[in-house]
């Protein structure tokens, strides 16, 4: 029981491994392409993004729009850090630090926006994202609207990956623990919560928190990996895509998120080549998949639930 | 045990409660019951920290919780069981329970504790895996008062336990009330339903537009004329 090393952990850990060396193989062979490549950078991001954001929302219940936000401090954080110290040292300091500063803004900015709940909470984390917009493209040091460009670029598969599975394994951790059974006690009945003895604030910033910091982190891959960045890239839409992996994969369902942000990302790359009529397709998927799944792709199950291991209701009972 | 001196609480600027005194003993059921809007449900929530005080004060066993928050004051042994059967509809009945001892670290004690609520409401136990949102009403009022008790409360707080409950629920609902009460669990109670409260309730406050108009034995206002014109439906 109290063994990390349990039979499940080791396939888990398995699943993880091949994953990598088999991407790794397609790679050095040429059977995934840089063309693909990109779309494979988009979906490792777009996982963390969601994952992320899927703590926040769709476990916690706090509706967030202000994602992207925090994206673009991480971007900008890594991008100026890693310009600066070109080397994967820099590199690695400066996601440290990306995921640090976008940790204490969701901190400052969760603290009196958290107050708010559904509709009105939504239209203040916009607003909040809105403003470091804003600031980003006032800043000198950000280079204004015209944004940093030359970032070197360190983020290849491995990092990618790697920052992937440490986004999942500890956001489901943190899901499983008592803290994430306090969370989601808020999203399921906030008074009650509370009168459970739950401190509700503590737990909505510490999971606005969390969620910031991986938001960070995916944001300085992002910088290191397209070269380029600018105030416009982490506007309003960025956030709203994000919102719609999470919807789309289930909100309260971490595999959700995974599969809804492979499967948007490969329904776009397919439509590349009707120009013309992508985003209708785009957006006809997504009307779609509401109607008949309301719930999200999964809900709130875990795709791991189709074949437990053991029962978790089996342990104190 | 509980002992409630002149508090007073606003909402912005209407005066919900005007001067409240009133006290609960150790090992008694309290009810209060009043109209609508009397301010009921915002005494309970003021004991329990969800509301704030303006003025006055809360003593639990001499000691003032005046601004305390709530979840010190489910530290302290004071547990609300809110309004409206607030489950947890997407969590198994078992996982309702776990959050109720949520500040307790005693793990032995909470497997007994959890032994004795599905002791004391068998259909839990047999609804354990169950999602709470799959409850009847009647069932989800039973898990509510079983998740209060996780939390192992000397005083336990009840909003309007029969709300919405058919009568023969209701009844069954009081019985356990009692039963928890008899186990040594002090109680108090708002209720709306004044004629239930009253047969079960030691001592009994009345609450009218934020003031407490009348108290007494249970028995006692069970008698009174203005009492029973006013809320048992009487001559």
């Amino acid at each position: 029981m109290t063994s990390v090393l349990t039979k499940k952990n080791l396939l888990i850990l398995g699943c993880i491994l091949l994953t990598f060396v088999l991407v790794q193989v397609l790679m050095s062979v040429g059977f995934i392409t840089s063309f693909h490549e990109i779309t494979l950078a988009t979906i490792c991001i777009n996982i963390i993004l969601a994952v992320s954001l899927n703590l926040v929302t769709g476990f916690t219940g706090q509706f967030s729009l202000g994602h992207a936000g925090f994206m673009s401090i991480g971007a900008y954080v890594c991008a100026l850090i890693v310009m600066r110290f070109d080397s994967v040292a820099g590199f690695l300091v400066g996601i440290l630090a990306a995921a640090l500063a976008a940790t204490i803004v969701g901190i400052l900015i969760g603290i009196p926006t958290l107050r708010l709940k559904g509709d009105y909470l939504a239209i203040a984390t916009l607003g909040m994202a809105e403003i470091i917009r804003v600031v980003f493209l006032n800043l000198e040091i950000t280079n204004g609207a015209a944004g940093l460009s030359g970032i070197p670029r360190y983020t290849n598969w491995f990092w990618m990956y790697l920052f992937v599975v440490l986004t999942i394994v500890l956001i489901n951790n943190f899901i499983r623990s008592s803290h994430g059974r306090a969370c989601i006690s808020i999203r399921e009945d906030e008074i009650a919560a509370e009168s459970m003895g739950i401190n509700t604030t503590k737990f909505k910033v510490m999971a606005f928190a969390i969620g910031s910091f991986f938001a960070g982190i995916a944001g300085a891959l992002y910088a290191s990996y397209f070269y380029f960045i600018k105030p416009n890239t982490f506007g309003f839409l960025k956030s709203i895509d994000i919102l719609v992996i999470v919807v789309l994969g289930g909100m309260g369902s971490i595999t959700g998120s995974i599969i809804a942000a492979v499967l948007l990302a490969l329904v776009s790359t397919f439509l590349q080549s009707f120009t013309a009529v992508r985003m209708i397709f785009y957006a006809l998927v997504l009307v779609i998949i509401m109607i008949f799944r309301p719930q999200g792709l999964l809900g709130t199950k875990e795709i791991t639930d189709l074949f437990k291991f053991r029962r978790k209701n089996e342990r104190i009972e | 045990m509980l002992e409630i001196k002149n508090l007073n609480v606003y909402y912005g600027v209407i005066h919900a409660l005007k001067d409240i005194s009133l006290t609960v003993n150790e090992g008694e059921i309290v009810t209060l019951i009043g109209a609508n809007g009397a301010g009921k449900t915002t005494t309970l929530r003021t004991i329990s920290g969800l509301n704030k005080t303006t003025g006055g004060e809360i003593l639990l066993e001499g000691k003032a919780i005046t601004y305390l928050s709530a979840p010190e004051r489910v530290k302290l042994g004071i547990s609300q069981v809110p309004e409206g059967r607030r489950i947890f509809p997407e969590m198994t009945v078992f996982e309702n329970l776990e959050l109720g001892a949520y500040l307790r670290k005693d793990k032995n004690n909470i497997k007994k504790d959890l032994e004795n609520v599905y002791q004391r409401f068998p259909i839990l136990a047999e609804r354990r895996r169950q999602t709470a949102g799959t409850l009847s009403g009647g069932e989800q009022q039973m898990l509510v008062m079983g998740r209060a008790l996780m939390s192992r409360p000397r005083i336990l707080l009840l909003d309007e336990p029969s709300m919405g409950l058919a009568p023969l629920l209701v009844r069954e609902i009081f019985s356990i009330i009692k039963d928890i009460n008899e186990a040594g669990t002090t109680i108090l109670l708002v209720e709306q339903n004044a004629s239930m409260a009253l047969s079960i309730a030691h001592r009994a406050y009345v609450l009218e537009t934020g003031s407490i108009v009348m108290s007494g034995t249970g028995e006692e206002l069970a008698r009174s004329n203005e009492i029973q014109k006013a809320y048992l439906g009487g001559e």
